[in-house]
């Protein structure tokens, strides 16, 4: 990686970080909503470091347009009765089998082995191109729209995704 | 050192675990809600990474197309949560999960 990119990395790393935990410990709920999405824009640039230029506008698109402004309106709604966002009583022996959980995975993060031989990967229906040049948006679309590809779960997802609007509304409605 | 997939792969670990945290934690349903989210975008962020990562100078595109899906079932799960926050909330005037007990015995 260039030394840009490396930097770039630390800081939205940090600054990812910072976010999430300022999200769990903040009382005020509607500043927890604003770090949210601080840590999505944070992410989204982490996927430009990862050369992931599309998903990173979609990220911003969907997750900081779309899932922060809903947040923020639920939030708004429901703000007579809350007062603020609290910790219950399983504070420490979540914060205990969090720690567990991360020591956990870091040591199998870092402990395992993932170099793979591109023989393993050449059998399976993965399209494989090299970096740089047009980017990957192109080919990401042929990936998901062609007939061996992703087309199926495509258009099982634009169903699915009806279906979460037409629940919100039966679920939301007024009897 | 140069930053390469564990480096990605720790900070996916840590947002994981941050999430799961407040998940557990928090006495307020809208803000279980944004933990999860973290939570999706930590394994968001390891797809990616092994996408980009995992086979020496290629990008397999099919981490990446995991993400949409997961984005997709984000955004569906965020709305249909919401919605039932919504409703729990205006039938009880609250949205603390410790007080949603409708199908307790």
């Amino acid at each position: 990686m260039a030394v840009g990119a490396e930097v770039a990395f630390w800081i939205l790393a940090v600054v990812s970080v910072g976010a999430a935990l300022a999200v769990v410990l903040l009382k005020d709920v509607f500043r927890a909503a604003l770090f949210l999405v601080l840590c999505f824009f944070t992410v989204a640039g982490i996927y430009v470091t990862l050369n992931a230029d599309f998903l990173a506008a979609v990220q911003v698109l969907v997750y900081v347009g779309a899932v922060g402004i809903l947040l923020i309106f639920a939030i708004m709604f429901t703000r007579e009765t809350q007062h603020g966002s609290l910790f219950n009583r399983l504070k420490m022996p979540a914060l205990l089998f969090a720690a567990v959980l991360l020591g956990a995975m870091i040591y199998t993060m870092t402990a395992t082995d993932w170099t793979a031989t591109v023989g393993a990967l050449s059998n399976t229906s993965l399209e494989a191109l090299g970096e740089g040049g047009s980017g990957l948006t192109g080919s990401l679309g042929e990936v998901l729209f062609s007939e061996d590809g992703f087309l199926l779960p495509l258009e099982i997802a634009a169903v699915m995704l009806l279906a979460a609007v037409l629940g919100g509304i039966v679920i939301m409605r007024e009897k | 050192m140069s930053v390469g997939l564990e480096h990605y792969l720790v900070l996916a670990s840590i947002l994981f675990c941050i999430g799961i945290y407040g998940a557990l934690t928090k006495r307020n349903a809208v803000v279980i809600l944004m933990c999860i989210e973290i939570m999706l975008n930590a394994v968001n962020i390891a797809l990616v990474a092994f996408s980009r990562f995992f086979a020496p100078d290629v990008v397999l595109l099919s981490g990446q197309v995991f993400v949409m899906f997961v984005l997709v079932v984000a955004a569906a799960e965020a709305a249909v949560g919401l919605a039932i926050i919504m409703a729990i909330y205006r039938s009880r005037r609250s949205v603390d999960p410790g007080d949603i007990d409708l199908m307790k015995g």
